[in-house]
């Protein structure tokens, strides 16, 4: 089979599209390269939202945890404290069983004025049930790092802030917020990075892929065992994970020199790459 | 276990789960969390020697070792995670058997990799195929625990190397001033002073660790993540102690355990940070004479 072939009967395969039937018989490397990269888009797309959104709720976390009224601030050490202190893995059986266990039912409710009918068997699936479980694990370990960086705001910033008369929601938007991601960021991207690495742990996640549409490490372990030869589809998921781990530092590189950009030269911080396995 | 657990069928609640908890699979269960410390009784130390070691060799005079020590660190730190554990173990398995083959079948001329298939000599099987379940299965685990090791040695190294060069150079300096060798001034004052430095970055390993322990079951160990799901499982009236899916339950469970060992962690570690910044040449340090002044 040609490689152009390949693309087109693989090349969404992991979305439903395309061949039904998985390569079998003489596998080339073409069809592997084809499928494991059709199974990457479902990495990228839980890194994707599970980072945009976890964003957002990681902020109100870290402000939570740095708020004094114990009402606020417990939920939120709490929740940072269960999702950091307990193994992704162990998180995502337990949602799935979870999951599982709820009562079938509907809710429909009306988003941006379309009607949307929401099953809870959709939280048994990995592309809602995986995605949830990915998106609390970041914003607990992003939530930290902004809660860390909240507490490094220079004081002399605030002090300033107070006497031209900035106040509450004004200046945590143009003072506290600016700088405090500023000074998170070059840890939020080591964050970013690790959470593209933990969607590995889907496959794992007791999560079905239905009708086969997997991501990268299905597919890779659908031909490690067909083929029996584990050496051509595992490194062809790392040099896949390497690429697109690149591709986040490049982008949050262009976004941290841009936070940076009022600092001479010398005093930007420079991103430093520290991948870790495993949380 | 106890007398009354003849016929479970007919037990009232709190006596049914007395019996259903102290049954043999249960025990099995409870030996599992074993294993796990066992992990990381045996993981850590070695690779904190491993750390240290890769640390040490970092900042060696001559070249080639010093190559070794930052190669290694290197190394692993730039492989992507859990593709590197469920690999690394293959190709360490197939490495020894490889070796073997080499040693004990020179005679052999059948190529070893037919097509997909890796095939060595009978005497070359490691562990020989003859040999009792236990061997397999302590094998297996020894295979983890050098993953782990090589693993979590490097991250060791990079953090003990940091640390290692945090320690203020005019310690090091005087030290010199005073005649001392290098190796008194390795021992006697770089590596008593650089545990201060190290520990933030070694309390994030072992935290790091303790969570990675639940990959043993991706590495076909019987560990609590394998009993877990095992007994969690639906049970048909068919069994002694019928129930239905409790895996959720049995989670629930791991997930206190995990969450509890991170706690006492995080306590003993605090503790361990004061008593090391005693006397040091740092804030913390500094903070502590004068709280006794």
């Amino acid at each position: 089979m040609i490689c152009a072939e390949a693309f087109q009967a693989y090349g969404l395969r992991a979305l439903g599209y395309g061949e039904r039937l998985l390569p079998r018989g003489e596998i080339g490397i073409c069809e592997q390269v084809v499928l494991i990269g059709s199974g990457m888009i479902w990495n990228i797309y839980f890194a994707v939202l599970a980072l945009t959104f976890g964003f957002f709720f990681a902020m109100a976390l870290a402000v939570a945890k740095a708020a004094r009224p114990a009402w606020v601030r417990k939920p939120a050490e709490w929740f940072i404290f269960v999702f950091r202190g307990s193994p992704l893995f162990i998180q995502f059986f337990m949602a799935y069983e979870a999951f599982v266990l709820l009562p079938r039912m509907g809710v429909e409710f009306t988003l941006l004025g379309v009607a949307i009918e929401a099953e809870t068997r959709w939280l048994a699936r990995a592309w809602l049930g995986a995605l949830i479980v990915l998106f609390f694990n970041t914003s607990a370990y992003a939530g930290e790092i902004f809660y860390g960086a909240l507490k490094a705001v220079p004081k002399g910033d605030l002090e300033a802030a107070d006497a031209y008369g900035l106040s509450g929601w004004t200046r945590f938007r143009r003072i506290t917020f600016p700088t405090m991601l500023r000074l998170a960021w070059p840890a939020y991207t080591n964050e970013a990075i690790f959470l593209f690495h933990a969607t590995a742990l889907v496959f794992f996640s007791s999560f079905p892929a239905i009708q086969q549409r997997g991501d990268a490490l299905y597919y890779a372990s659908y031909f490690a065992d067909r083929t029996f030869n584990p050496f051509i589809p595992y490194p062809i998921v790392a040099v896949y994970f390497v690429i697109f781990t690149l591709l986040i530092i490049a982008v949050f590189g262009l976004i941290n020199a841009r936070l940076n950009r009022h600092l001479p030269r010398a005093a930007r911080p420079r991103l430093r790459i520290r991948p870790q396995v495993m949380r | 276990m106890f007398e009354f657990c003849t016929d479970p069928s007919v037990l009232p609640t709190g006596q049914w789960f007395a019996c259903y908890l102290t049954n043999g699979v249960h025990f099995l269960f409870y030996q599992s969390f074993l294993t796990v410390f066992l992990l990381l009784a045996i993981t850590a130390p070695l690779a904190l020697a491993m750390g240290f070691g890769a640390a040490a060799a970092s900042r060696a005079e001559i070249a080639p070792i010093r190559w070794l020590g930052k190669g290694y660190t290197a190394m692993v730190r730039g492989v992507p995670d859990i593709v590197f554990f469920l690999f690394f173990v293959l190709v360490l398995d197939q490495g020894i058997e490889y070796i073997r083959h080499l040693i004990a079948c020179p005679g052999w001329t059948d190529p070893i990799r037919q097509g997909a298939n890796f095939i060595v000599c009978d005497a070359a099987r490691t562990p020989q195929s003859s040999a009792p379940q236990w061997v397999h299965e302590t094998y297996n685990f020894a295979l983890a625990i050098f993953t782990y090791a090589i693993v979590f040695g490097a991250f060791c190294g990079n953090v003990l190397y940091g640390a290692m060069q945090a320690v203020p150079r005019a310690q090091l300096e005087t030290a010199e001033a005073y005649g001392m060798a290098r190796g008194q001034v390795f021992w006697r004052v770089l590596v008593p002073q650089m545990w201060i430095y190290a520990l933030p970055g070694l309390s994030n390993i072992w935290m790091i660790l303790i969570k990675a322990t639940p990959l043993l079951f991706l590495l076909g160990i019987q560990d609590i993540v394998f009993w877990a799901r095992e007994l969690g499982g639906s049970r048909t009236s068919a069994y002694q102690y019928p129930h239905p899916d409790w895996r959720f339950w049995y989670f629930l469970g791991l997930l206190i355990f995990y969450l509890a060992f991170t706690r006492v962690s995080e306590i003993v570690l605090s503790r361990l940070t004061t008593r090391l910044s005693r006397g040091q040449a740092t804030a913390g340090g500094e903070d502590l004479r004068r709280a006794e002044a």
